[in-house]
């Protein structure tokens, strides 16, 4: 078949390609500190963040990992304009973040779910949380009370409309958070840690959660962790140590790298952990293994099966 | 036992008293309040009663669970209730050493008891049937004329709201900071009254870096939702007066005025 | 030196509608060097069950024996107890409250009614066995990373020399590393002093690394109280009670499912790498 595309066209089409702006997009960041001693005279420069770059394009699913103490918090707290670059710039749906005019915007854009589940909950019932930040927008009540149910339904807790905060558990409690930034109607959202004060069963409602609000709304979605086993669904993973990008692909791409993964202190899961360790024992196995399935599957051809 | 004050909880039921506008309950809980000062007679009191009684009846909140918010302050009432007893002259009717309790004392501690329990009970009832945000909404709204003297009134409701949504995280988190002392050892309760103070130490610091922590992470919070004070902030839940609580107005101003007449015209019998 | 539960019963809110019952009728018998894991989900229990070990929560019924002696008689000296049945809280690190970190870990045994040099001497060992590096001590404790904080608050606990050490969920919220570090120095301890360790945890992989055996409570009652392999061999009832196996026993449970005649009694990586390299063709 011939395609009759000319090269004009073709100059078009990439022109454009190159004007579609991710909506995020980070370029040489580099956040330092200074510390100070109980006098208050300067002991050093921390570079928390150190020339990061980043580019997200709408409905992409994200993953930063590093241990703790490798940046990643402090590069999430630039996406939501709470922290400044020291150098370079950050641009969020084509605004920069250090203009204060875009501020509000910037922060309805990019909302942003933290850590604790105690200490980000404003309402003294769900909805009333959920309600806050539309209120703050500036939102009809009317259509507040529609964005209440949809964000909640969204995160599967609205039949805990009417709860006290204080009695749903860990999990239930960062779903509520989630939907809290969501009823804003943010193009992106960020999870700092969403997890880390969480039991295994709260991990995994709050991981479904996020997966199903990137899968079902389209929504671009920023999940900061160091739980690896967290990440196999993104699209595409960094990771951070010494506040610089050290690693960055696909899960598979990372999880290839078992030894480099544990020199950054970060824990390989199980199973591509045992695969990894089959596989240097001489197992012709593909690296990168994921899950319990493909394991599974590539061992088939390698074991003996039972004598029939 | 610290997880017992029902002050600044929310008990979640469906009934008239939690349908009325916030509004009407804090001037309602107001008027209650200031009614408790209108005389010291036995109608004001039974009156008064009967008031209470039919709010906590219609507020659909156990008994109980109201009666065991009161255990927290039971003693701040018997310490009013023997200082009263002991400090009022008048006729004596017994005698303990140096001590005399008199026949006017001992009424004016259980009028002063009834007092509190009301008191409290009245205030509760607000409390238990209103969330803190409907509870700051109300007050926001019932003091906007003092906007026009720079009065920072939506800043004043917001910091009420958020320090009733954290008193039970508090209170839980001082308990438990209270066993894990005791688990190295601390011991709270043996000692003259500086070193029980002095026991108190490892306790407060971590409540108090706690509470910081918390400010800190709420504050962030609430920044990254676009909080950014009263200003062009819309309603989720505004206030809207039904018919149910020009009722309620009536009513209480009805109250009123039988406390007045009942505290002044009534001739007293003992 | 032996701790015996001996038929507990804990109710919540007791005589009020929201009543509940947090333990029922739990019996469980800690031998001298043991290294026990505590499983359940949240609000199973396990967190109450702790904290009567060292008496700060008291039964409604049943009671317990440390050495022969019932913790709970009107005259037993129960802070005492509470130095020999050393509790470490979750999220230690948020009761720290003193200007340094010797200061901190000294607090424990001045409790314990020990001598300045005593309390001294057991605080520097106890700051040794946490693997609290030295140029720490001095510093304040507020000032060091999440990791250390938590050593320190390990380490105070330690320093009142308990012969029981009871930790809920000392790794919560740290990262691999410092999670394989303070596990490693737990097991260090319990080896080196002979110290009897229970470790409450929701990771069933650590678990089953580091204990020999698991007890696991659900409902206030204890469902099984048996060597790793044998408890998780239960992995589906694990999961109706919202816990799991480790990863590793599912994948030999599917690989037996696919018709491989594999060990299904596998716990840990070590273990499975050994199965199925030994099946290989």
């Amino acid at each position: 078949m011939k395609l009759d595309v000319s090269t004009k066209e073709i100059v078009q089409i990439r022109k454009e390609t190159v004007l579609v702006m991710g909506i995020i997009r980070a370029s040489k960041l580099a956040f330092e500190y200074i510390r100070r001693d109980e006098e208050g005279n300067v002991e050093g420069i921390t570079r928390a963040v150190d020339d990061v770059d980043l580019d997200v394009q709408q409905g992409e699913f994200i993953a930063i990992l590093g241990h703790n103490g490798s940046g990643k918090s402090t590069l999430a707290k630039h996406l939501n304009a709470i922290l400044y670059p020291t150098e370079g710039t950050v641009l969020i749906d084509g605004k920069d973040t250090t203009e204060e005019k875009y501020l509000w915007d910037i922060r309805q854009t990019a909302g942003m779910v933290f850590q604790n589940p105690d200490n980000q909950i404003i309402g003294q019932i769900v909805e009333e949380d959920v309600g806050f930040g539309p209120e703050n927008l500036g939102v009809p009540t009317k259509e507040i009370w529609e964005r209440v149910e949809e964000s909640l339904k969204a995160v599967g807790m609205y039949e805990y409309r009417k709860y006290s905060p204080n009695k749903l558990s860990g999990g239930q409690k960062q779903r509520v958070s989630i939907a809290s930034v969501i009823a804003m109607h943010p193009k992106c959202i960020i999870l700092d840690e969403p997890t880390a004060m969480l039991d295994p069963s709260g991990r995994k409602e709050v991981i479904r959660a996020v997966r199903a609000l990137n899968n079902v709304e389209k929504m671009t979605v920023i999940l900061i962790t160091h739980y690896m086993e967290e990440v196999i669904h993104a699209d595409k993973v960094l990771v951070m140590d010494q506040g610089k990008v050290v690693m960055q692909g696909t899960p598979r791409e990372i999880f290839s790298n078992v030894e480099r993964l544990r020199e950054l202190r970060l824990d390989v899961p199980q199973i591509t952990l045992l695969a990894h360790e089959l596989k240097k024992a001489g197992m012709p196995l593909s690296s990168g293994i994921l899950t319990r399935e493909e394991l599974v599957r590539e061992l088939e051809h390698i074991l003996p099966k039972k004598a029939q | 036992m610290i997880r017992d004050i029902t002050l600044g909880q929310y008990y979640q039921t469906d009934s008239v008293v939690h349908r009325l506008d916030p509004r009407t309950k804090l001037i309602a809980t107001f008027a209650y309040l200031v009614s408790l000062f209108l005389g010291t007679n036995l109608y004001v009191y039974a009156l008064a009663f009967i008031f209470l009684a039919v709010a906590v009846r219609s507020s659909r909140v156990p008994v109980k669970f109201i009666v065991r918010g009161m255990k927290a302050i039971a003693i701040l009432m018997l310490v009013t209730v023997v200082i009263n007893m002991f400090v009022i002259k008048g006729e004596p009717i017994l005698t303990i050493g140096k001590l005399t309790v008199t026949r006017e004392g001992v009424r004016t501690a259980a009028y002063m008891a009834l007092r509190l329990t009301f008191l409290i009970m009245g205030s509760s009832i607000m409390t238990l049937t209103t969330t803190p945000n409907q509870l700051t909404d109300a007050l926001e709204s019932i003091l906007k004329p003092l906007k026009i003297f720079k009065f920072p009134v939506h800043e004043i409701s917001m910091m009420m709201s958020i320090a009733l949504r954290f008193i039970p995280i508090l209170i839980e988190e001082t308990d438990k900071i209270m066993k894990a002392q005791l688990a190295r050892g601390a011991d709270f309760e043996s000692g003259n009254v500086i070193k029980k103070a002095k026991s108190l130490v490892p306790v407060l610091v971590p409540l108090f870096i706690s509470a910081f922590r918390r400010a800190n992470d709420l504050a962030l919070a609430m920044e990254a939702r676009c909080y950014r004070g009263g200003e062009g902030r819309s309603k989720m839940k505004p206030l809207h007066y039904a018919k149910r609580d020009a009722a309620v107005y009536l009513y209480v101003c009805a109250y009123l005025v039988l406390i007045y007449v009942a505290g002044h015209d009534i001739p007293k019998f003992w | 030196m032996k701790l015996i539960v001996d038929h507990l019963t804990y109710e919540y809110n007791k005589d009020t509608t929201l009543a509940v019952k947090a333990l029922d009728d739990v019996s469980l018998v800690i031998g001298q060097g043991e290294m026990i894991g505590l499983i359940g989900h949240t609000g199973s229990g396990k967190s109450t069950l702790v904290q009567h070990l060292n008496a700060l929560l008291t039964p409604d019924s049943g009671t317990v024996y440390f050495d022969g002696e019932d913790v709970f008689e009107k005259d037993y000296d129960r802070k005492k107890l509470r130095g020999k049945v050393g509790l470490v809280f979750q999220y230690p690190e948020h009761q720290l409250f003193e200007e340094t970190v010797f200061q901190e870990v000294c607090y424990g045994p001045k409790n314990m009614g020990v001598s300045r040099k005593q309390s001294e001497l057991s605080a520097y060992a106890a700051l040794k066995q946490a693997g609290v590096p030295d140029e720490c001590f001095y510093q304040s404790p507020f000032d060091l990373s999440g990791g250390q904080k938590r050593r320190v608050a390990i380490a105070s606990v330690l320093a009142m020399k308990p012969e029981i050490l009871v930790l809920d969920e000392p790794t919560a919220g740290l990262d691999p590393k410092g999670r394989y570090e303070i596990l490693t120095q737990i097991r260090k301890l319990k080896e080196e002093n002979n110290v009897t360790v229970i470790l409450v945890s929701h990771s069933m992989e650590d678990v089953a690394e580091y204990v020999d055996r698991i007890v696991v409570i659900d409902h206030g009652k204890i469902r099984y109280d048996d060597k790793p392999r044998q408890v998780f061999a239960h992995y589906r009832e694990l999961e109706v009670m919202g816990l799991a196996a480790p990863q590793v026993t599912y994948l030999m449970h599917e690989l037996k499912e696919h018709g491989f005649d594999v060990d299904t009694n596998v716990t840990t990586i070590e273990e499975a790498k050994e199965v199925l390299l030994g099946k290989r063709m």
